[in-house]
């Protein structure tokens, strides 16, 4: 830290949108806990007002605090200390959604290379098949589970691997985004910017697609085993955070539009890119180890 | 001070040893301090284990706490004691990982040898089916005809402190597992439902009951006795309720026993067929129902059979339990899967279904009038 | 270490928020909602976790209670089990964790001469959650069918098949947990990286700060690994996934796995701060530097990355081949190594000092002895052969109690008491926190130390009701239980009068031998500090 160049740090004023935050927070848990209640029991009620009124106070906070935010980002009073903050915050964010990504990863590795082989006798497990499970027989992808529920495996050829050439792109894109942004060069910009929206959009069309599919002709649904289990939430969270990553690049497409970013000053254009990058990586990671391996 | 301290230490040695602690540790003394040596090899070497670890951490411990209290009495400033200045010394620091690091070897090597001949289950003599459920155990002979549950036999009134507790309150059950001395036992144990655990201490053998998978164990036990444990995972409401007591006779009194066994069962199942072609009596059914229901389901449904709400539904006044006849004989035999409710057709006889589920009916104000036979159960248990 | 002031860069001179430098707080209920100071924060997450501690501690009483003889008396099984339940996770998630994050906010930024936390408004946010999280938890109670009953723990199938209702609602909440927990976390980690005072270099740091650096790398690692861990449960519970459920090929062992992962490195959350309150207070009242500062941090971080591969030591009797119990049976025990030089180095600090015993020191001293009676227990319990028979029974509840209680616990009451006078400005009732102190000491020792001795012969934990055998010492460690609850009755007395200003003025340094940036500013601590860094030297 060199020494003399010190800027003096931002310390913003009191602010409401925290606490309308955590109210948000507060009404999603308790309206998503109900919902998911109601489901199973008619005591229960009214879970969808309340999940709905929790994200409409999400949704009034983050306009309110990225307003905020712009604001002050346009006015100058960030420093390059500041900047580094937001960058190392985003960093290690990322971090954790690397580390929530693991337990679902952690799952996939543990039944296919333990639960399922144990249950078909492996390790110490001989009395367990003689025993338990004995007409089961252990597979990967396990298409017919020990209680004999069958479905079909979804291939990697075909769709996945066409979302797959389609996500990589778009990290390319992305990049050459950034790398306009930097040049100053804002028409390229848009035009790498908007091509990276649209092949996200076009990944999540081909994802659901993809589900109806599964559904509808292989009969793998989220009920069809920990195959289907793991397939679909490790698929669905990688799709709900390209949704996210998206529109968090639509927002910055509008933001660049109304003439936001300098070549030195973007940090959420480059939060955003990291992102997108991050959730390129996922998929990779899921291509390799739920559809080809 | 010198002299304090090294009769401080003299009687912390002893404290750690055998001769405290070791001594008191029969199984019904209420101030047993230390673990049970058992009646097993390998329980004995779990003990000698335990008492290795602890004398080590004992000694650790009052080099450490000796040198801290030290420096706390003479150290002090109200005794003038100026500071020094010393802040780091490889050499010590380095003396201080090593040390405890060759400890934990000498600590390590007789852990694992313990461990891997514990987890030898290969050539058994015999094998016994352990099977746990909310909250009972079920034993199956794998060589024999033999199986059956074990329920906790304490009486509902001394767990409500109404009767004086007995001696071995909540350690007791009606049928205990039976096996052989001398011969190596082998357990096979899962569970129906959660995760229970099946522990004998005096076995030093606690091994988890996993629902779809099963786990091993065994024993080779020494001394014939009564030897009790209870289930060592939290299971639901009543894991507190689930003990286990295993009887070790001497081989030939073990065949005999078996033997026996097997006899009774199949004539039990005999008389099974011979009550499908008769009628029994409402009074009957009524009384062998409300034992059955106090052993088996006040557990879940309540002494009262009002339940608990949100949890286990009532059943006085439901409509099962009022209206629905097949769906109560339906619901007794096959249970509900994915729920606490148990399938109870193989776990209780025809005539003890039809006592309580005509009891059901008629208790509690439900009075259906209805009166179901060991028939009408068999009936639907073979899809009639 | 001395500091001077430097200027700040003149571009910004001219910043249009000159008004916020004033060094006096806003007032009113809308300080404490929308505050962005870190010391104001600070103060709410500790007021939010003892209170917690107070209503987790009333859930502890009442086990206790039912506990004092055998048979019922006055809870059902069911509801027992939800006492025990809700005591752990309140405890863990509301006490222990938001007690270190609060001393977190208030110390390091003043510690390493930052203006103040590297994300403000966030910490306001992630404080706030908190209490709407446990209101969740805690309200769940309510609900026909009761809160969580299945352990602090939550195997699955348990929690999922066999569970009531309200368990979406358990899961959602600790989602929020995690949430709050993580942000906290993201935060003290961006501070110490970046706002440290010119020449505050990483080996020049308080420990504190390093011990809560790593702590913070630990919760960004592990919580999002819970959160995956109650998202299983809730799919299995409610959409019919089987992860945890052999007939669709999943496994219930999974589970404790996934949990573990997580709860091994959350015990040293709960410990590693600890770690560093007390290589502040033990050289401060010994007049003496910190004996092996290097050593101290390598320590601190080799139990952190040793943490992550011992999980599966809660998971001896589940069935695992024998090679990975020896794997984490020999894991487990090398982390006694680290965590003994700490112990050695805070008794070579004493050696050769000059001793007073004040309260922060009472508790220190306190602290090293039982923690290290809890680190032995532990130690016996990563014997794999003997943790067969201490597994689930009442030598395991010893153990954490010993290195939760008068570790966690214990190391908070310490910092509290340290820092106390720098916050407030004036001296806390001594002879009161002196008997806070011994009455806590004795109870605390016959709460837990027969413990063991239940536990050996046989008594299992997480169960409201026992055989006669062990009626006498769980007759003495309710007495225990009742003594050291109501001694925490006194320190409340201490902070209410602490909190309403009482008391003799100290000076900035406060102890006699205290050493750091936090001394050197006034007592109390104004509003805003180091508006411009200081240089440390
Ligand atoms: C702050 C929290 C904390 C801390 C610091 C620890 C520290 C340790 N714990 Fe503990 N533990 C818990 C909290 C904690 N634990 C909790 C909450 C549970 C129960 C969870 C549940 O099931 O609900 C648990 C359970 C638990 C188990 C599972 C028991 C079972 O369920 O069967 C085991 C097994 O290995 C274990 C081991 C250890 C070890 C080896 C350490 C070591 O880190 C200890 C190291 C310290 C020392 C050893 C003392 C000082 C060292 C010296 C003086 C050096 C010289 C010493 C020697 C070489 C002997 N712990
Ligand atoms: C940091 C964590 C922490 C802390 C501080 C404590 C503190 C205490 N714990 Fe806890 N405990 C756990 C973590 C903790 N515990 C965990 C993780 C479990 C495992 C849960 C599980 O199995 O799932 C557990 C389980 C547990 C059990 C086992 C339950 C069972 O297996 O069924 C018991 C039993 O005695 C117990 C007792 C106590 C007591 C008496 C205190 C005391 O120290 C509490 C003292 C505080 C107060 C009492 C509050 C202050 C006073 C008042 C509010 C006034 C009222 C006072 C009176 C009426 C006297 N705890
Ligand atoms: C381990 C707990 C447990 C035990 C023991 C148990 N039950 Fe149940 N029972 C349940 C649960 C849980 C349900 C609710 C199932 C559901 O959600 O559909 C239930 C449902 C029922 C129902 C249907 C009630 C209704 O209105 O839907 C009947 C009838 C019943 N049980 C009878 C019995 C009888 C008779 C016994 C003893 C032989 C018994 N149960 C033992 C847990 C238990
Ligand atoms: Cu079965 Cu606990
Ligand atoms: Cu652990």
């Amino acid at each position: 830290m060199a020494q003399q160049e010190y800027q003096k740090y931002y310390v913003p004023e009191q602010s409401v949108w925290p606490i309308v935050g955590a109210v948000a927070l507060f009404l999603i848990a308790v309206g998503a806990g109900l919902f998911v209640m109601q489901t199973v029991s008619e005591t229960w009620k009214g879970g969808g007002i309340v999940l709905s009124l929790g994200l409409l106070t999400l949704l009034v906070m983050l306009v309110g605090w990225f307003k905020n935010q712009i604001d002050e980002s346009m006015s100058g009073l960030y420093s390059d200390q500041l900047g580094r903050s937001y960058r190392q915050g985003m960093a290690w964010f990322i971090f954790s959604e690397v580390m929530f990504f693991a337990a679902f990863f952690g799952a996939l590795f543990y039944a296919r290379t333990i639960a399922v082989p144990w249950l078909g006798g492996a390790s110490n497990n001989a009395m367990t098949n003689e025993v338990l499970w004995p007409t089961f027989e252990a597979m990967w992808p396990l298409t017919s589970t020990p209680d004999g529920t069958t479905t079909t495996a979804m291939g990697w050829a075909g769709l996945p691997l066409y979302n797959t050439i389609i996500l990589m792109v778009s990290s390319v894109t992305c990049h050459f985004a950034h790398v306009s942004l930097e040049k100053n060069e804002r028409s390229k910009l848009t035009m790498w910017l908007g091509a990276t929206i649209l092949l996200g959009c076009l990944f999540l069309g081909l994802q659901v697609y993809e589900y109806i599919h599964a559904y509808r002709d292989l009969g793998l649904t989220l009920q069809s085993g920990v195959y289907g289990n793991t397939f679909f939430l490790l698929t669905g969270f990688h799709g709900m955070h390209v949704t996210l990553g998206t529109i968090i690049l639509m927002v910055l497409f509008l933001r660049i539009l109304k003439g936001h970013f300098t070549p030195e000053n973007h940090f959420a254009f480059q939060a955003g890119s990291w992102y997108w990058h991050f959730v390129d990586v996922v998929w990779v990671m899921l291509f390799i180890f739920v559809y080809i391996l | 001070m010198k002299k304090t301290l090294t009769s401080l230490t003299i009687l912390l040695t002893m404290l750690s040893s055998h001769a405290v602690l070791a001594e008191t540790a029969s199984s019904k003394d209420p101030y047993q301090l230390n673990l049970t040596k058992g009646v097993t090899d390998i329980s004995q070497q779990v003990y000698d284990l335990h008492m290795l670890m602890f004398t080590i951490c004992v000694v650790i411990g009052v080099i450490v706490f000796g040198v801290m209290f030290i420096s706390m009495f003479l150290h002090r400033k109200s005794k003038g004691h100026k500071p020094a200045n010393f802040h780091e010394s490889v050499k010590v620091e380095v003396a201080w990982t090593v040390v405890p690091f060759i400890i934990l070897i000498f600590m390590a090597v007789p852990a694992a040898k313990t461990l891997i001949a514990m987890e030898d289950t290969t050539a058994p003599d015999m094998s016994v089916l352990v099977t746990g459920s909310q909250w009972k155990w079920h034993y199956k002979y794998m060589d024999h005809d033999v199986e059956y549950y074990s329920l906790l036999a304490t009486q509902r009134e001394q767990i409500n402190n109404k009767f004086a507790k007995g001696e071995n309150y909540l350690l007791e059950v009606d049928r205990p597992l039976v096996i052989p001395t001398g011969q190596k036992v082998r357990f096979l144990i899962t569970s129906d439902d959660v995760i229970h655990s099946w522990w004998v201490p005096d076995f030093a053998v606690k091994k988890d009951a996993n629902p779809g998978f099963i786990n091993e164990a065994w024993t080779v036990v020494n001394e014939p006795g009564v030897y009790r444990g209870q289930c060592a995972e939290l299971c639901g409401k009543d894991h507190g309720y689930m003990p286990v007591v295993v009887i070790a006779k001497e081989p030939a009194e073990f065949e005999q026993w078996v033997a026996q066994q097997a006899a009774l069962q199949q004539q039990a199942r005999e008389e099974e067929q011979r009550l499908l072609s008769m009628n029994m009596e409402m009074s009957d059914l009524m009384a062998t129902g409300e034992r059955v229901y106090q052993t088996n389901c006040a557990a879940c449904h309540m002494p009262n059979g009002e339940g608990l709400p949100g949890v286990f539904p009532a059943l006085k006044g439901s409509p099962i339990t009022t209206a629905d006849k097949p769906a109560h004989i339906d619901i007794l035999i096959n249970g509900r899967t994915g729920t606490a409710m148990q399938a109870f057709g193989k776990q209780l006889s025809l005539s003890e279904l039809s006592a309580v589920i005509t009891y059901t009916r008629n208790a509690w104000g439900n009075n259906t009038g209805d009166v179901v036979q060991p028939k009408d159960v068999y009936a639907v248990m073979n899809g009639q | 270490m001395s500091t001077a002031t430097d200027t700040a860069n003149e571009d910004l001179q001219h910043d249009h928020h000159d008004d916020h430098h004033a060094h006096h707080a806003p007032s009113g209920i809308t300080r404490w909602l929308f505050t962005t100071n870190h010391k104001d924060i600070g103060t709410l997450y500790l007021w939010f976790a003892f209170i917690m501690f107070l209503i987790g501690g009333a859930m502890a009483m009442v086990i206790r209670a039912e506990l004092f003889q055998p048979g019922l008396q006055i809870v059902d099984p069911n509801f027992f089990n939800q006492m025990t339940t809700v005591h752990g996770l309140i405890m863990v998630f509301g006490a222990v964790m938001p007690a270190f994050t609060g001393l977190a906010n208030w110390l390091v930024p003043m510690m390493i001469g930052a203006p103040d936390m590297a994300l403000p408004r966030m910490n306001n946010w992630s404080f706030w959650i908190l209490p709407f999280a446990f209101l969740i938890l805690i309200g769940s109670l309510f609900l026909p069918g009761g809160g969580p009953n299945f352990g602090w723990t939550f195997y699955a199938p348990l929690s999922t098949t066999y569970s009531n209702d309200s368990t979406a609602l358990f899961v959602f909440s600790v989602h929020i947990m995690g949430i709050s927990s993580i942000m906290g976390a993201i935060n003290v980690i961006v501070t110490i990286f970046n706002m440290r005072a010119p020449g505050m270099t990483w080996m020049k740091m308080p420990l504190f700060v390093w011990t809560w650096l790593i702590t913070a790398f630990l919760l960004i690692a592990v919580m999002p690994v819970l959160a995956g861990a109650v998202t299983m449960v809730l799919t299995d519970k409610f959409f019919g996934t089987s992860f945890f459920d052999a007939a669709g090929g999943g496994d219930p062992v999974l589970f404790q796995h996934i949990f573990w992962f997580f709860g091994h490195p959350e015990v040293y959350i709960m410990i590693l701060p600890a770690f560093g309150i007390i290589s502040h207070i033990i050289p401060t009242f010994s007049r003496k530097k910190l004996f092996g500062y290097a050593s101290m941090v390598y320590a601190t971080a080799s139990i952190a990355l040793l943490s992550f591969i011992v999980w599966a030591h809660h998971m001896f009797t589940t069935g695992m081949p024998v090679g990975a119990e020896l794997f984490f049976m020999f894991a487990t025990m090398l982390i006694s190594v680290p965590t003994g030089v700490k112990v050695f180095n805070w008794v070579a600090t004493m050696w050769r000092g000059s001793m007073t015993f004040e309260v922060p020191m009472l508790f220190a001293l306190a602290f090293i002895i039982l923690f290290t009676i809890g680190g032995f227990s532990g130690l016996m319990l990563a014997i794999t052969p003997v943790d067969f028979q201490y597994h689930d029974t009442y030598f395991v509840v010893a153990h954490f109690h010993y290195v939760l209680v008068t570790g966690a616990i214990f190391s908070i009451m310490a910092a509290v008491y340290y820092w106390l006078p720098k916050w407030t400005g004036k001296m806390f009732d001594v002879t009161l926190a002196k008997w806070h102190f011994w009455c806590s000491l004795i109870s605390v020792n016959l709460l837990f130390f027969p413990m063991h001795f239940v536990g050996l012969a046989g008594m299992p934990r997480r169960i409201p009701d026992y055989s006669l055998q062990f009626a006498d010492f769980n007759k003495w460690i309710s007495i225990g239980g009742f003594a050291f609850g109501l001694s925490q009755l006194i320190f409340l007395a201490v902070l209410i009068k602490a909190s309403r200003k009482q008391g003799e003025p100290v000076d900035d340094r406060v102890w006699e031998g205290a050493e750091g940036l936090e001394w050197e500013i006034p007592s109390p601590a104004p509003y805003h500090t180091f508006d411009t860094p200081p240089v440390v030297k």
